[in-house]
């Protein structure tokens, strides 16, 4: 008998905690940096991205009335799932170019920050938050509340790193999220992705689409029912892009150069600032 | 019928006219652009008459900045970054900030009168909530300048270098300390550009600054008109733009910023919901709701033009609002009995007219106060339209006048529904007597303010701004200097 003939993964979107191919049936065929392997990646529409707003926008209720305990939570159980899938994420990033040690170091940072945000979740509102000692007979307090809904278009240095920082540091406060993964290194979104998915992060709060950056960088900023938008990268031309799209519904831009992930460790729960808005309450004070 | 409006014809009270005098202001026939510490004509040599709105008469003659002007204030404002401001311990700093609060509070008469007349708004607001609170605002602020590495605990802040500063028309010299106290104190330097129809103020105020013998250059003033701002927006020296404004022109700032490290904030329009739950004191209410719409002529970008009532009670509330809107006092805002005063501008006048005609076409059933409207000068009434629904333009669009509209709802999840079926996120109001109601609703509500049994207060410790279309950023508060810095 000869071995046991390999199964090949189907690498699939991930949209409403379902594992579908895009819509338009396209893919990339993806070639490992050594030449051994080809790979088929879906190739995500513009309909793939309308349809995980859609998803992330009907999660955001649930996931942002969840405790912020339970998010905590969750996040944790990410790198619980993470720690357990280390070897398979070591071996998509050797595929993808980096050398042994380097993408098992990376890997074991990930899950460092999965483990370091998931701790931020129920703190970070006290860090930020106030009582405002307004000189009326009110009581006037600020508290930080999540965004909504926002587009994250990953980097493609140390992508696993750095999405999943970005993206927990999206999450903890109660937003939810559609991803465009890095175009030049795809394996590890649907890695991702399985990990989210048994991590019990609700459906539609975390969606992963694969693809070209350039199909869909104009959407990611204009989409009206996106309420932020995270740039990682460094091309002017898109940055301005995203930019200028953004104004449409006056969308919170973000643009995160690669010091800017660098510094995310020394930012703190600074990189939560990004995606909440302060909102202040007031009431008498009296008999 | 109304039996309150049928009783209240007989008994309606006569005011003497309460005038406050004006002999102590002092007002120039013309006002120059203060730039690097100096009042100076405009390269233009262009002049545009500021005018009284209540009568129509001109006050002064303001000169135009045009873009060698705004040139010019930018790299004067550069210049005292480079030289003076960024040099300056950040004690110092603050002691010229609070110089400033204190002369605004000398003259605090004269600040009050002159923007009632520029501007058209009751003197009872100016006086009482206006100025005190522009003053208060500087000496907030001016107590963070030697403080600021305590408000981002873990991080070094850096100041932007120069901020380009737009505000408008409504709070026009409250809203120059919103924007200039915070500005200063995070250690960055100023060049401001007031309002068209509401220049004075900002340029008393410069006189002030000019008093306070700020070093030259740290506050620029430079009025003008959209062609002004834009220049200044699209200055390649500046490092930070403030703006509150239209959505629609906040949109076309962060559009054109497209592309720059330029950082901005931007306040902008409202349509916010001002709920009445069954259970919330009824006249307590009536008053919120007053306030909520009425003050200022309803130029308010929080303004709580959505007035939400839950079945029940809706009869016993419109009728003690129409009683109440009768008994509005709308005419001279030099008066202090006056409640209404007069619309900003001509412009804004036939805004509002516009609005109103389209809400009377699709079916909306209006109400008006029926006081007598002066011969000369920009009024409206106040107005309330009932039988409108969320399709209605009127429910839809930000008025910006003393326009009411009112739905009604059944349940909390509804209203909420119908609350946030807006681009707009700028504030909310919440009327009941039961605590916990508060909280939930006030949670759901997308709004940066939210004022719970109250309306429209506002405090310079106490954060300000928008979610959704209504902005970004904070104004006011510890929250309020993070836009005014960069943080390593």
């Amino acid at each position: 008998m000869a071995n046991q003939i390999n199964i090949k993964k189907t690498r699939k979107l991930y949209i409403n905690g379902k594992f579908p191919r895009s819509e338009s049936e396209r893919y990339i065929a993806w070639i490992s940096s050594d030449n051994s392997e080809t790979i088929n990646i879906a190739r995500a529409s513009r309909k793939d991205f309308r349809d995980s707003v859609r998803c992330a926008r009907g999660a955001l209720t649930n996931w942002k009335n969840k405790t912020a305990y339970n998010r905590g939570q969750i996040i944790y159980r990410m790198a619980e799932m993470m720690e357990s899938r280390k070897e398979q994420l070591i071996r998509e990033l050797i595929l993808g170019g980096a050398v042994k040690n380097i993408a098992k170091s990376e890997v074991e940072t990930t899950i460092d920050y999965l483990v370091y945000y998931a701790g931020w979740a129920d703190k970070y509102q006290q860090i930020f938050s106030c009582v405002n000692p307004v000189a009326q007979p009110f009581f006037s307090f600020t508290v930080p509340e999540p965004t909504g809904v926002v587009s994250v278009l990953c980097p493609n240095q140390l992508h696993l790193k750095y999405t999943v920082s970005v993206l927990s540091s999206i999450i903890l406060s109660g937003n939810t999220a559609v991803l465009l993964y890095s175009e030049d290194n795809p394996l590890p979104a649907l890695t991702l992705a399985e990990i989210i998915h048994t991590s019990d992060v609700p459906p539609g709060v975390i969606n992963i689409l694969t693809g070209k950056r350039e199909e869909l960088l104009e959407q990611f900023a204009s989409h009206m029912d996106v309420n932020a938008v995270i740039y990682c990268g460094e091309n002017q031309e898109e940055i301005k892009t995203i930019q200028k799209f953004s104004s449409v519904n006056v969308k919170r831009c973000h643009i995160l150069k690669d010091r800017n992930l660098e510094n995310t460790l020394n930012d703190g729960p600074y990189t939560i600032l990004r995606t909440v808005e302060m909102k202040t309450t007031w009431h008498p004070v009296g008999i | 019928m109304n039996k309150l409006l049928k009783d209240q014809s007989k008994e309606r009270w006569e005011y003497s006219p309460a005038l406050e005098s004006t002999d102590h202001i002092q007002l120039k026939e013309k006002y120059d652009l203060f730039i690097n510490g100096e009042f100076c004509p405009s390269e233009s040599e262009k002049y545009f008459e500021t005018i009284n709105p209540a009568n129509e008469k001109v006050i002064a003659q303001v000169a135009y900045a045009s873009n060698k002007d705004v040139i010019r204030a930018v790299s004067s404002a550069k210049n005292s970054y480079n030289k003076y401001w960024s040099k300056l311990k950040p004690s110092e700093r603050g002691k010229y900030i609070f110089r400033i609060a204190r002369l605004i509070a000398d003259r605090a008469r004269e600040f009050a009168v002159i923007e009632t007349i520029d501007g058209g708004k009751p003197i009872r607001e100016s006086k009482q909530v206006d100025v005190p609170l522009a003053a208060a605002h500087f000496f907030y602020y001016a107590g963070w300048s030697d403080k600021l590495q305590f408000a981002f605990h873990g991080k070094t802040h850096n100041p932007l270098g120069v901020a380009g500063q737009i505000i408008p028309w409504n709070f026009p010299l409250l809203m120059a300390a919103w924007k200039i106290a915070p500005a200063l104190a995070a250690g960055n330097t100023v060049v401001l550009k007031p309002a068209e129809t509401t220049p004075l103020t900002a340029m008393k105020l410069a006189e002030v600054i000019q008093e306070a013998d700020l070093p030259p250059g740290t506050v620029n003033i430079i009025p003008g008109d959209g062609e002004t701002g834009k220049n200044l927006v699209q200055n390649p020296e500046i490092n930070k733009i403030a703006f509150t404004g239209s959505t629609e022109i906040g949109k076309f700032i962060q559009s054109s910023l497209a592309g720059s490290s330029v950082k901005y904030t931007l306040e902008l329009g409202g349509k916010a919901a001002n709920i009445i739950f069954r259970d919330a004191p009824i006249d307590q209410s009536v008053e919120g709701i007053v306030n909520s719409i009425f003050f200022n002529q309803g130029h308010v970008c929080c303004a709580g033009s959505r007035l939400f009532i839950q079945e029940g009670i809706e009869g016993e509330i419109i009728d003690k609002l129409k009683y109440r809107m009768e008994s509005l006092i709308l005419g001279d805002p030099l008066d202090k009995n006056t409640d209404i005063g007069a619309i900003n501008s001509k412009a804004q006048l036939e805004r509002i007219d516009h609005y109103v005609r389209i809400g009377q076409e699709e079916g909306g059933k209006i109400f008006q106060s029926s006081c007598s409207i002066p011969d000369k000068g920009y009024w409206f009434p106040p107005t309330l339209f009932t039988e409108v629904s969320q399709s209605h333009k009127i429910v839809q669009k930000e008025i910006f006048g003393p326009v009411l509209a009112i739905q009604t709802f059944r349940t909390p999840k509804e209203v909420i529904n119908k609350a946030n079926n807006t681009p707009y996120g700028l504030s909310g109001g919440i009327w009941t007597d039961k605590g916990s109601k508060i909280f939930k609703i006030s949670k759901e509500i997308q709004a940066g303010v939210v004022w719970a049994n109250t309306f429209n207060k506002f405090d310079p410790s106490s954060p300000f701004g928008g979610y959704k279309e209504s902005g970004i950023g904070r104004e006011g508060g510890l929250q309020g200097l993070l836009p005014y810095v960069s943080l390593d």
